[in-house]
């Protein structure tokens, strides 16, 4: 599929010309900015920019902290102490950081229910979506990697729950466990890998998102309709599109500032409502804390971790946890070949409609059966939430398409954003 | 040595660690919530609180507590207790403290932190207000932990007010029973009791009166930049606020003429 058709940058004066030849720097980031893109795009297309501005904050921030952080064991707890008590604005920076990385997963879970709603992942936007999902597990690692470093206990048994994960592969677990901890227990040799890769990570996140953005520019932003921008010629697709600056730029700014507001009520009157209290407790592995719970946001996959409490023939429960949790995020990465609809958008789709509705249900349900005990009710929530999230993927999805009576799509973006702005009778 | 007394002083801080996590669970522990000066968004440190609860510290607290993160130059800080460089210097000589460099212990200056746990058993206090925090609610929207705070000062207030003054021995080990500590028996003996700590400004000194007063000192320790916190906290909100107006109005000049509205 070729790109939209548009105007690209010409120079003009002698230097521009000069420097075009050599390296097209300027015309890329021309050709970036003013891409065409549909004129109908609703609040839910602003994540993206949102999560540009987390990775920027999470890396400034990140990097200064560094700067003061010590990754030892003895000395990991009092150097973040010495960065909340000592540093000049280390407070804030960590608070920032930390409530950051809530905000970067907040943002990551509506733009993927967005992708998931709009069809976003439908051909032609497979790779853009495939890619996606690489950035949001390298946000997954990054993020429990972070969370280790300031070494309180939390940090400490998260790292041994969640290294032992590894540990439950039959056969060559324990060499992974013991590989990945560098060591037979979390230690000092755990705590400067993590260090290193908390680091490393978030650049390759940045190699991916360009990535991601160079493949949805190639093929077009998707928008509410999932129609296609038409593109036979330039006069054809400016119907369809506006360029993105200034405005997209300048809707994606407003709404990523009202967001910043509320961002900045938790770091100024709440910064340890998402975190803890237990990590301002020293790690001490001879006292195992009672109650271990990851960050929220791992919540519904820890609560999918936790859901099979039962062998099956030759596997043990927590294998099969391992692979169900895995699998969760694995089969939404393939949800381009599962979802048979020849219609792209929700929107259209009055059945898809409830049983998205449903899976969003089920998110939020099994974010709170991770944050429990796994007692009473909660194992058998988290099961039948755990089947929900794989049937919607697996036999939902794939059998929707067939059956489904759709709605009819509009012809154009133009006919549907005329539809909502009528043009002047003149 | 050294290291020896730490891991000793973190075994000894896990063990009160079943806390957080029966409150998690909910078990029968009555924390009681006080009205501190600090809750809110505006909420600010009492001054004076701060110096009573300093005082109730060193008479009390210290002879078997530590706070080993706490530098003695930030009594000084604006947003703590506020004492003159004088009144620090004074306090901080009152301390022992080992130098490194001379091989032996010396009278302790600004600079220095204040001592750790004396007894090992005692954990270290520095932390605690928040490492004992949650009870307004790790779930729910949060809106009360905004309003009354974490909850961790509630926490230590509770736990000095809660003696029932029955004991057990177990193990070769007192127990004291406390309606505010998980599980309903502490290691710890009553520490104190009315009238103990008499201050310098004639302020209520009964035991509900100085729990107060040092569990709002501990919550300084824990968090000593709180008052910076919230003064950039409203000032990021306010500025925000503006800038998305601004934008908002922009937004919707800069869209006028596509959506055809007048703009």
């Amino acid at each position: 599929m070729a790109g939209i058709p548009h105007d690209h940058y010409e120079p003009k004066t002698g230097i521009e010309k000069w420097l075009h030849k050599r390296l097209p720097v300027v015309g890329l980031m021309y050709d970036t900015l003013m891409i065409p893109t549909p004129k109908n795009l609703n609040w839910m297309w602003i994540w993206g920019i949102v999560l540009t501005f987390c990775l920027a904050l999470q890396i400034i921030t990140g990097i200064v902290l560094a700067m003061h952080y010590t990754p030892h064991v003895s000395m990991a707890f009092d150097s973040v102490e010495h960065i909340m008590r000592d540093v000049k604005g280390g407070w804030a920076l960590r608070y920032i950081h930390a409530n950051g990385g809530s905000l970067f997963f907040f943002a990551v879970y509506i733009h993927i229910f967005r992708g998931l709603y709009y069809g976003s992942y439908k051909a032609p936007r497979e790779i853009t979506w495939i890619v996606g999902m690489l950035i949001y597990l390298a946000m997954m690692a990054t993020g429990f990697l972070g969370y280790v470093l300031p070494w309180g206990q939390m940090s400490f048994w998260g790292a041994t729950v969640i290294t032992g994960l590894f540990g439950a592969i039959p056969g060559i677990g324990p060499i992974i466990q013991e590989w990945l901890l560098g060591g037979p227990a979390v230690d000092n040799a755990t705590l400067n890998r993590f260090f290193s890769l908390h680091y490393l990570i978030p650049f390759v996140i940045v190699g991916l998102v360009a990535v991601h953005i160079w493949a949805f520019h190639t093929t077009g932003n998707n928008n509410p309709t999932g129609v296609e921008v038409r593109r036979k010629s330039k006069a054809e697709a400016n119907k369809d599109t506006v360029p993105f600056w200034p405005y997209f730029v300048i809707k994606d700014l407003f709404a990523l500032v009202l967001i910043l507001v509320i961002f900045f009520m938790f770091v100024g009157f709440m910064p340890n409502y998402l975190g803890h209290p237990d990590n301002y407790i020293p790690a001490n592995p001879l006292v195992t804390p009672a109650h271990i719970v990851p960050e929220w946001y791992y919540l519904p996959f820890y609560a999918i971790l936790r859901a099979i409490t039962f062998d099956v023939l030759f596997l043990d429960a927590k294998f099969l946890g391992v692979l169900m949790m895995f699998g969760s995020i694995g089969v939404m990465a393939l949800v381009p070949w599962l979802d048979t609809s020849p219609v792209r958008s929700g929107r259209y789709r009055p059945a898809f409609k409830w049983w998205f509705l449903i899976l969003v249900i089920d998110f939020v349900v099994l974010m709170w059966c991770g944050s429990r005990p796994a007692e009473g009710l909660v194992p058998t929530i988290s099961l039948i939430g755990a089947i929900y999230w794989f049937g919607y993927f697996l036999v939902i999805l794939p059998v929707l398409g067939f059956m489904e009576k759709t709605k009819a799509v509009p012809e154009t973006i133009e006919a549907d954003f005329d539809a909502h702005y009528p043009p002047k009778s003149k | 040595m050294m290291k020896k007394t730490l891991l000793t002083a973190l075994i000894a801080l896990g063990l009160g660690l079943g806390g957080t996590a029966a409150n998690a669970a909910g078990g029968e522990q009555h924390v009681e919530d006080f009205a501190f000066s600090f809750e809110g968004p505006f909420g600010k440190y009492d001054q004076n609180q701060l110096q009573r609860g300093l005082k109730v510290y060193t008479e009390v607290c210290a002879a078997c507590h530590g706070l080993r993160h706490v530098a003695f130059r930030t009594l000084g800080d604006e947003g703590g207790p506020q004492f003159p460089a004088d009144q620090v210097k004074a306090y901080a000589s009152g301390f022992e403290v080992y130098d490194a460099e001379l091989d032996d212990t010396r009278a302790a200056k600004p600079s220095d932190k204040f001592p750790g746990s004396a007894l090992e058993t005692a954990p270290d206090l520095s932390l605690m207000a928040k490492a004992r925090a949650g009870f307004h609610g790790p779930y729910g929207l949060g809106i009360n932990q905004m309003i009354k705070g974490m909850g961790g000062a509630e926490y230590i207030a509770s736990i000095l007010i809660g003696y029932t003054g029955e004991e057990k021995e177990q193990a070769g080990t007192t127990f004291y029973e406390n309606t505010a500590f998980p599980g309903g028996w502490i290691s710890m003996p009553p520490p104190m009791e009315d009238e103990q700590v008499e201050f310098d400004d004639g302020h209520k000194n009964d035991l509900h009166h100085m729990s107060a007063d040092v569990s709002a000192f501990l919550m300084w320790t824990a968090e000593p930049k709180m008052m910076a916190r919230k003064h950039l906290g409203l000032l990021a909100v306010l500025f925000l606020s503006l800038f998305t107006v601004l934008l908002y109005l922009t937004n919707k000049k800069l869209w006028a003429p596509i959506k055809r509205k007048d703009a």
